[in-house]
């Protein structure tokens, strides 16, 4: 599984460019990014590198951000790929949240998905013949897990 | 995270003047008559106001022969004494030497209301505070950190003459620079705060955001706290946070100040300092007292001061008298929590609301903090109401469901509880002002 980061943002405007500032002016590279949107307020969930120092730079600067566990999954390049893996977990009955896809360098595809019944969902996408992607497949992880 | 709450059952009880505090009712009242006596005729004596009020009613002061003959006598408003700016009101000339400090409110609807203060008037200030420091287990090895603004602002000064007269150490910050604030509580250790409770989080706060466990690290133990409301939600964050029994102290700075009434650690209603005010409970709308257990305006005649004597001051405040005595011993009658204002009182779309029943709902949600602001605006000929609350950092705001779902249970619990709609919006954190002062809780952009 891999660290997403989510940010909770008012719509208000540039509080998405401060958000993307932040990050910029930091160094840090983003891979992905997308926007949940009301028309109160927004939620942004990040792929980028070294997530759990993102948070703190975040949290520091007054973002309400937080760290959530997601999976990778990486996407055949056959079309109705994506809808076999969303049938298996269908079956196992096992809640999607939210998922979304966005595309690596190198001509694959990821899927993200938000699944709460972690191990479930795990043993679900790996026998219907996916592959789960890891951290450092995706992003620069953090060279040492702070407090271990 | 366990934090240390004294135990009720080894409490043991303090008293700054148990002669008083526990005094037999009979002996209370024939005190009362007496003080009554001499305030009725140190009014009509020395202030024109009163002896013209006196004198429409067809009374003089000889007829007070009873404490029932109070209800006979004149009150007193806000406005008369507004109009009595500056010092129309006090029974000794401003410049007599005598006379030792001056308090005023703010002024902000009208002219401020200005009180004055002998050396007496300030030394009973400072007993009746002292009882509250008491109240919550300080003594005179206590270190006191009075972070009330100073100023003609009653808190400050109002906590500092506490702890003059309980011979604490006094500490004294004033409201402003929090980290400082944070860093002398811990180093000099104190172990009473004095300060309103919306401070008193942010100190909590600024305390855990700086890497300190107050609650088990630092040596604080009470919490004096008044000058605002403070919902029981709140009260339990503050005590939890800070490791601390936190007592509702209550006062006007027209009647004296911080210290007309307070709370003992049992926390169930404010003893009213009976030896030097006496405190009704009347229907806002008939002046007719109410009966203990009722709700209504609170009024106080003072028996005490000197120099801003008061009969029958009309306070605004909406409270009720709690029937019964006392688990910690004070014979002094207790008055309820402040349950709102008749100022503060909100008229919407016909209802009428307190702020304090937002944070009474509120604070049954854990999922949001204890800060929360209401704008109320005009949606045509419609009031519109917006709540704007913050989450705790627990809350998890990814799925969006989550965030809807609070905002609709917080929604209909309010619509249950005050039958008003609102519109209840999650916020970012800390775009909610904080306060070091007053909580500007309300903000009314509605066009007339």
């Amino acid at each position: 599984m891999i660290d997403q980061i989510t940010v909770f943002l008012e719509n208000e405007k540039g509080r998405l460019a401060a958000l993307a500032h932040t990050i910029g002016e930091a160094g840090i590279s983003m891979h992905a990014l997308t926007v949940a949107d009301t028309s109160e307020y927004g939620v942004v969930r990040i792929i980028a590198d070294t997530p759990t120092r993102v948070h703190t730079i975040l949290s520091e600067k007054g973002f309400r951000v937080a760290l959530t566990k997601v999976f990778a999954v990486e996407v055949p390049d056959h079309a109705g790929g994506l809808a076999t893996l969303l049938d298996a977990l269908d079956r196992a009955d096992l809640n999607v949240e939210y998922a979304y896809c966005f595309a690596l360098a190198n001509d694959r595809a990821v899927d993200v998905l938000r699944i709460d019944a972690h191990e479930a969902a795990e043993k679900v996408i790996t026998t219907a013949g996916f592959r789960i992607m890891r951290p450092d497949e995706l992003y620069v992880p953090e060279p040492y897990t702070q407090e271990a | 995270m366990e934090a240390q709450r004294t135990d009720t059952d080894v409490w043991e009880e303090k008293f700054f003047q148990p002669e008083i505090e526990k005094m037999a009712r009979a002996d209370l009242e024939a005190l009362q008559l007496e003080r009554l006596k001499t305030t009725v005729a140190r009014c009509w004596e020395a202030i024109p106001f009163y002896r013209r009020a006196f004198d429409e009613r067809g009374i003089r002061p000889s007829d007070v022969t009873r404490l029932e003959d109070l209800r006979r006598l004149p009150f007193t408003t806000k406005q008369d004494m507004r109009e009595a700016y500056p010092f129309d009101l006090f029974a000794i000339p401003v410049d007599d030497e005598r006379v030792q400090r001056l308090h005023a409110s703010s002024g902000t609807t009208g002219n401020a209301t200005v009180v004055g203060y002998t050396q007496n008037d300030i030394d009973v200030w400072g007993d009746t505070f002292a009882r509250a420091i008491a109240q919550v287990g300080g003594d005179a090895h206590s270190v006191l950190q009075v972070s009330y603004g100073y100023g003609l602002f009653t808190g400050g000064l109002g906590a500092h003459e506490g702890g003059i007269r309980m011979h604490s150490t006094i500490l004294p910050m004033s409201s402003g620079n929090t980290k400082r604030q944070v860093q002398m509580m811990k180093d000099f250790g104190v172990d009473i705060l004095a300060c309103t409770p919306s401070y008193a989080l942010l100190i909590a706060d600024t305390a855990l955001e700086m890497g300190y466990h107050p609650a088990t690290e630092f040596r604080i133990s009470g919490a004096i706290c008044g000058a605002e409301p403070c919902s029981e939600g709140m009260r339990r964050e503050i005590e939890e946070k800070l490791g601390v029994t936190l007592v509702d102290i209550y006062g006007l700075s027209e009647v004296m100040g911080p210290g007309v009434s307070c709370e003992c650690h049992y926390q169930d209603g404010l003893h009213v300092a009976e030896d030097h005010f006496i405190i009704e409970i009347l229907d806002p709308d008939t002046l007719e007292p109410m009966p203990d257990g009722e709700y209504g305006e609170v009024v106080f005649t003072t028996l005490s001061k000197e120099c801003s004597p008061l009969i029958r001051y009309r306070t605004r405040d909406i409270s009720r008298i709690l029937p019964g005595t006392c688990r910690c011993g004070r014979t002094l009658r207790r008055m309820d929590r402040v349950s709102g204002r008749t100022d503060d009182m909100l008229i919407i779309r016909g209802v009428n609301v307190f702020p304090s029943q937002f944070q009474e709902v509120l604070a049954s949600f854990e999922e949001v903090t204890s800060y929360y602001q209401i704008i109320l605006s005009s949606q045509g000929p419609l009031d519109h109401v917006l709540l704007k609350v913050e989450t705790v950092p627990e809350f998890d705001f990814d799925e969006i469901r989550r965030i809807e779902d609070l905002q609709r249970r917080i929604n209909s619990e309010l619509k249950s509880n005050l039958q008003v709609s609102v519109e209840v919006r999650v916020v970012e954190p800390k775009s909610i002002e904080r306060s070091e002062g007053k909580a500007k809780r309300v903000v009314d952009l509605r066009s007339n």
